[in-house]
């Protein structure tokens, strides 16, 4: 049995430009999490599900700089989760298969809470896709949202992102590296030749 | 790896996927919506040559809530009990566009010779064969210890450091066989316990001790203690004339109350089912607080789930090479 | 007899000194100088390189017929046996029905002579249906045409005493031999392979060694009783070499066989549960293996026979319980023979250890006067050519037999037959088994 790794994305020599630093990544996830209060009229229904692997750790960074804006002195694990969605995914049969990763979800559940999906990148949309079953697996909220860092286009679906920390126009023909200091030693957003997912 | 035949062929790395992925299972089970729809469009055959309601509802239930089709294949009775229609019924699954196929057989090996002879393709599950190997007991069994020895940090985790008891008839026993080889693989200590009559021939290689002395094993404290079922009959001459009687096998084999609180009320009991009360396990301790009878049924679901995924998922490449050989045949 | 004259140039009688050899009127006419002098329009054989040995002689082997045809018959049995160099064979009993009468062993000995490949001598069962409860009428078919001396209920084991006694003693009549498939019923009931590590991880029903060895011991002891030869068929285990070599230091009358596959392969190629490896006696251990062939080095197992046993597919392309039991042998036994003894360095094992003890000996203990002879002038033309240089990989579609059951598939083996005569007819040629031209 084949075990799923999550390939880290490698940085090709010379073939990578750097196009979010630390800091745009910081001032990106606080403008989303003051985004969210702002539509939601406070973050109190508001559950933040994050899509393994970056996914996860984004959604924690939101958490806590939503629950500081709106001034709430609550755990974080009442309002940050994580959606696994593998078992969902359309393309269980073109790749190897993964290990399946732990899906947690707030105290409260989701039932008529706004749930907010948090990803690294929104590409393809299919990850949104598989995540919206996993979503309606769970319970049935009020209302589900979409939070990415990076938006690079070429959607196959008809899914928007309602939260996007940087638009960033790509040919399909490169491919965008997000690393998270949490797994990556770094926070930044790289774009490098060669296709990817 | 393609099929799963044998608890010997796992890695310590692929034993613990397959513990995690169930773990990962099981939370899904706790959902009120238990489907899930990896395996949607696949069809699964249980392929029941011995009569096991258990085994194979256990089977259907795992690939049902991973949205597989399953169809179940009865030749217990039927014309199929001569050996060499196992490769019509195989080459007839085949032709059926069967994805997996779960099988229990009465002969050793049936599991292997299906997944090598060339009959099929799809994956291969054994679910029990002859006196070989029931690997996913073993891994639910091990799932069931390791879930409740570890707590909390299971995920990840092997159960090195543990000490099991397997007690009864080893020499019949697929389960003891699978559970020696899982257990030794995750790092657990295996002692077996039975009536020399009760062990094979050969047994010294096995990765594991053995006792004839059910006292002196259960006074060590094991972490877990594991009870074979006996089968009356075994004590006839025609059966083989293994023990002398029920009830000499009972005293000396039996986990009875004296032994259950030898053990003290932090060892597992387990046993695979179904049982023989009175014979090889007293009500008592059946029914204590301290057995997890039941959550091996249970934790069962779980595992073959898991097993079904990792097996399942993800194997295209394999049915896009069989889709044109299967037209062939069918000509 | 014969109107075939061959003039064979070149050959190493039993691997020794080059030497001509002059068939003709079914005996070796001449040999040496005198070969060419005589040979006239002879056809010439070249035989440079090639070692000759007489006529191999199998006293185990299953032709099927009558009753499973569809394994093999005395034809395609016969026709195989003449490519793997045999020019006589022993028929077993266990067809359907039994060779338990005068009537069926005349039967399949006419359809020997008749096929014309080798000389078979039909086996006759010591019990009638083999079933183990009285005597078959052993003297009338050792008068019948197939003069019968042999006497076996091989695939099962005579195992009641009693009648193994009265066995052993009546046959002294007709100066007949029991050979005895040793294994204790009760011992290997559902057995389908060797008992110890493998069989204990596989979870396949044991067959122990001392089921053969509590047999063996028991017969040579009843042999020395009433002082009766015995033959014990293919014999598996170190502990029964012992008994055997124990048995023969006492002047018991006791011969013993081995066969190829016991010489070579262990009960650790079961563990892919083939069914090509199934095989009673079952295929045992390394220790074993190490046994019969010093056994068969130091003379203690006196032949080679081949327990020939084909199958048809089906009853080999299924699960291993519920497979036959048996391999075919006579076209790779002499090659198995080469390599794993006459090639080996451990043990001292020679062309004339070959040409003892896969022709001359199984022929004495079957009585067959005229097989198993010396190479010399006036003796019987039946010779074998062999090839000790070539290298063949067995393919079972390719083998004479009519089943596929070979365990050697895949395997390149040493040594190739280039010729056979039978009574001074080559039945095989350039490896070609030759038609009878009429
Ligand atoms: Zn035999």
């Amino acid at each position: 049995m084949t075990s799923g790794t999550p390939a880290r994305p490698r940085p090709e020599p010379g073939g990578e430009r750097v196009v979010l630093d630390a800091g745009d990544i910081a001032r990106a996830t606080t403008r989303i999490a003051h985004e969210i209060i702002e539509r939601n009229l406070g973050s109190s229904d508001v559950v933040l599900l994050g899509i393994p692997t970056r996914g996860a750790f984004l959604a924690r960074r939101l958490g806590e700089r939503v629950l500081r804006a709106d001034e709430r002195d609550v755990p974080l694990d009442t309002l940050v989760g994580t959606l696994d969605i593998t078992l969902h995914r359309d393309d269980l049969r073109r790749r190897p298969v993964r290990a399946i990763e732990p899906t947690t979800v707030p105290a409260g559940g989701i039932d008529d809470k706004v749930v907010v999906l948090v990803d690294d990148v929104l590409y393809s949309g299919r990850t949104v896709r598989a995540a919206l079953d996993a979503v309606s697996d769970l319970g049935r909220p009020r209302r589900v949202q979409l939070a990415v860092l990076v938006d690079r286009g070429h959607r196959e679906l008809p899914i928007r992102a309602d939260f996007v920390g940087k638009n960033l126009p790509t040919s399909a023909s490169e491919h965008v590296s997000v690393r998270l200091s949490e797994l990556d030693d770094v926070d930044e957003v790289a774009i490098g030749k060669g296709g990817d997912r | 790896m393609r099929h799963l035949l044998s608890a010997h062929d796992l890695s310590r790395e692929e034993a613990v996927l397959i513990l995690d992925t169930a773990a990962a299972m099981a939370a899904t089970q706790q959902r009120e919506m238990k489907k899930l729809p990896p395996l949607r469009g696949k069809t699964v055959v249980n392929l029941f040559f011995e009569d096991s309601t258990r085994t194979r509802i256990s089977f259907e239930a795992a690939a049902k809530r991973l949205s597989a089709d399953v169809i179940n294949f009865s030749a217990k009775g039927s014309s199929v009990s001569k050996g060499e229609s196992l490769k019509d019924t195989a080459q007839t699954l085949q032709a059926m566009g069967a994805d997996a196929v779960v099988i229990r057989h009465a002969a050793s090996g049936a599991p292997h010779r299906l997944a090598t002879s060339g009959w099929i393709d799809a994956p291969v599950i054994n679910a029990g064969d002859g006196k070989h190997q029931h690997p996913t007991q073993a891994l639910l069994d091990a799932y069931t210890m390791r879930r409740h020895l570890r707590g909390e940090d299971a995920i990840g985790s092997d159960l090195a450091g543990f000490r099991v008891l397997v007690v009864g008839d080893v020499l019949h026993s697929r389960v003891a066989r699978s559970n020696v080889d899982l257990l030794h693989t995750l790092g657990a200590h295996v002692t077996l316990v039975a009536p020399p009559t009760l062990l094979p021939v050969g047994v010294g290689t096995w990765p594991c001790e053995v006792s004839y002395d059910l006292d002196a094993a259960v006074a060590a404290r094991p972490d877990a203690i594991m009870m074979l079922r006996v089968q009356r009959e075994r004590m006839s001459s025609a059966g083989g004339g293994f023990f002398p009687s029920p009830q000499e096998y009972s005293r000396k084999y039996g986990l009875d109350g004296a032994r259950l609180r030898a053990l003290g009320p932090d060892a597992l009991v387990m046993h695979p089912g179904p049982m023989n009360r009175g014979l090889e396990i007293s009500a008592e301790a059946a029914d204590s607080a301290q057995a997890v009878i039941l959550e091996q049924v249970t934790n069962g679901v779980a595992v073959r789930m898991a097993v079904l995924y990792l097996l399942l998922a993800g194997a295209d490449d394999r049915a896009g090479v069989s889709t044109p050989e299967l037209v062939k045949d069918s000509v | 007899m014969s109107a075939h004259r061959y003039l064979i140039r070149g050959a190493a009688p039993l691997g020794g000194d080059p030497t001509d050899l002059l068939l003709a009127d079914g005996v070796i006419a001449a040999t040496g100088a005198e070969a060419a002098a005589q040979a006239g329009d002879a056809q010439v054989v070249d035989a440079a390189g090639l070692v000759v040995l007489p006529g191999l002689v199998d006293l185990h082997t299953h032709l099927r017929e009558p009753g499973r045809e569809d394994a093999e018959t005395v034809l395609s049995g016969t026709r195989a046996a003449a490519v793997g160099g045999f020019t006589c064979v022993h028929a077993m009993a266990n067809t359907q029905p039994v060779a338990d009468t005068a009537g069926v062993v005349e039967q399949v000995w006419r359809l020997g002579r008749d096929a014309g490949w080798v000389d078979v001598r039909p086996v006759g069962a010591v019990t009638v249906g083999l079933a183990g409860e009285r005597l078959a009428e052993l003297g009338a078919m050792a008068d019948s045409a197939a003069r019968v001396r042999v006497f076996s209920d091989d695939g099962v084991c005579v195992s009641d005493p009693v009648l193994m006694r009265r066995a052993l003693e009546y046959v002294k009549a007709f100066d007949g031999v029991v050979a005895q498939h040793a294994q204790e019923p009760r011992l290997t009931e559902g057995a389908v392979m060797n008992e110890g590590v493998v069989s204990a991880e596989l979870g396949l029903t044991g067959w122990p060694a001392v089921a053969e060895e509590s047999i063996v011991a028991r017969d040579v002891l009843l042999a020395e009783h009433v002082g009766s030869r015995v033959h014990i068929c293919h014999l598996s285990t170190a502990g029964s070499v012992d008994i055997v070599r124990w048995a023969k230091s006492r002047g018991i009358q006791v011969t013993a066989e081995v066969t190829p596959h016991h010489l070579v392969l262990t009960d650790e190629i079961v563990r892919g549960y083939d069914p090509q490896f199934k095989v009673n006696p079952p295929l045992r251990t390394a220790e074993d293996v190490a046994a019969v062939r010093a056994g068969l080095a130091d003379g203690t197992i006196d032949i080679v026979a081949t327990d020939h046993a084909p199958h048809p597919v089906e009853d080999k392309d299924c699960e291993f319980d519920a497979a036959a039991f048996g391999m075919t042998g006579l076209e790779t036994a002499l090659s198995v023979v080469i390599s794993s003894m006459v090639l080996a360095d451990d043990v001292d094992f020679g062309w004339a250890d070959v040409a003892r003890t896969m022709s001359a000996a199984p022929a004495a203990i079957g009585r067959v006067a005229d097989q198993g002879r010396p190479l010399a002038v006036g003796e019987p033309a039946h010779v074998t050519l062999v090839d000790p240089d070539a290298r063949w990989t067995v393919v079972p579609r390719e083998l004479r037999t009519a089943s596929d059951n070979t365990p050697f598939a895949g395997r390149e083996l040493p040594g190739r037959v280039v010729a056979t005569f039978y009574g001074g007819r080559a039945t095989v040629l350039d490896g070609v088994p030759q038609e009878r031209t009429a």
